[in-house]
């Protein structure tokens, strides 16, 4: 009974802290604040996810920022990311495509009917060789001759002619997740270090492209390791932090983990927008089966402001109708493409 | 003989594949078993058999 007295009182307490600490002056959690939050019991969600959505109004407003992705070139990866299925080095069943420059453009176009004004194009890669990149830089030419929409890219490890490169072509933004914890990493992938991540985003930051960055949770990492990748991700001040939940996928090391359970997933996004109340925090992968559209609803009620509609790069998502409807429902606006110029 | 799109094996009862139609193209031809190249699009996919052709989500 004392015990359970004194855990309660240690709940109100970050609760009451973040009310002060994050809603009032804006300033993000700490590594153990954060954790604290992870601890915090399922009958104290609803109040989490309420000073969560409280927090994302007052530092971020009422906008949600919609998004569409689209996989470039799929499959035949040379890295070992154990959640991937696009990995050559690994039993899946996904096959290597390259899209065409037509078919980019339909994608597009398909995307900004749903009132995106983001649309990222991915490609399977350690990092672009000349042909990767020749083909994105014709693809954005004919995007931005047909299309209004920003163009994010997500290409894999750049170097600095890279990255000019890129900025040259117009990329808005770039995403290139820590995917998880620093302490965390070397169970995930061993064909490159977190730090080198961590050196492309520094590039892209100088070359004055948005940085977006975030990664997966329910990796097989402990409550401490994702408090601890959220203040990395907080230490890096990232644009834009795209969060998804592991949809374990088949032939992948990561293929027999259960998916992240509901509560956990919402004090997830919760406790990851207490720790970065000003960033564009991304519903993305898996949150269709880690929290169905019940958890769509309370995500978006919970922290989240911004979206990836439709289907993502290897899997297909709720139809783009179903979160425009739910936003609408819910009197959220969507960002417009002229407040992101 | 029938196969199961999600994992290639023959047509029949497959809890985890028919759980995961839902969110998933199809990955192998139903008329022969080979992996299919399938590119997945904001609002669809197209799924191509060397042997058999393409489908659609349309």
């Amino acid at each position: 009974m004392a015990h359970s007295e004194t855990v309660t009182t240690t709940q109100s307490d970050i609760l009451a802290l973040a009310r002060t600490q994050v809603l009032d002056e804006g300033v993000g959690l700490s590594e153990s604040q954060v954790l604290d939050v992870l601890r915090l019991p399922d009958s104290e969600l609803d109040a989490l996810l309420e000073l969560a959505h409280e927090v994302r109004m007052r530092w971020c407003g009422p906008e949600v920022e919609v998004e569409g992705i689209i996989s470039l070139k799929t499959g035949g990866c040379p890295e070992d990311c154990h959640f991937c299925s696009q990995s050559g080095l690994f039993e899946s069943p996904v096959r290597s495509a390259w899209l065409d420059v037509p078919s980019l453009v339909e994608a597009a176009k398909q995307t900004a009917k749903t009132g995106a004004t983001e649309f990222c194009i991915v490609a399977a890669v350690r990092g672009p060789d000349a042909r990767l990149l020749a083909q994105v830089a014709a693809g954005i030419a004919a995007i931005k001759d047909e299309v209004d929409i920003n163009i994010a890219c997500s290409l894999g490890m750049l170097t600095q002619e890279q990255v000019d490169q890129l900025a040259a072509m117009g990329v808005h933004r770039y995403n290139h997740n820590l995917e998880t914890a620093k302490s965390h990493f070397t169970n995930v992938v061993t064909t490159h270090t977190w730090e080198e991540r961590w050196e492309t985003l520094r590039l892209v930051r100088e070359a004055g492209m948005e940085v977006c960055c975030g990664g997966i949770v329910g990796m097989g990492e402990s409550l401490e390791q994702r408090a601890e990748f959220a203040a990395q991700l907080a230490s890096l001040t990232p644009d834009e932090v795209p969060l998804n939940f592991l949809n374990p996928r088949p032939g992948t090391p990561f293929g027999d983990l259960e998916p992240m359970a509901g509560p956990d997933a919402l004090r997830t996004v919760a406790a990851f927008r207490l720790a970065m109340p000003r960033t564009v925090l991304r519903f993305a992968g898996g949150r269709e089966i880690t929290l169905g559209d019940l958890g769509a609803r309370r995500g978006m009620l919970g922290g989240i402001n911004a979206v990836i509609v439709g289907n993502y790069l290897t899997t297909l998502g709720r139809p783009a109708e179903s979160d425009i409807d739910l936003l609408g429902e819910l009197q959220m606006p969507i960002k417009a493409l002229n407040d992101t110029l | 003989m029938a196969y199961c799109e999600q994992c290639g094996k023959e047509a029949g009862d497959h809890p985890r594949c028919a759980a995961r139609r839902e969110l998933e193209p199809p990955r192998y031809c139903a008329d022969c078993a080979r992996r299919m190249v399938v590119q997945v699009t904001p609002t669809g996919w197209t799924a191509k058999c060397s042997r058999h052709g393409e489908r659609t989500s349309a």
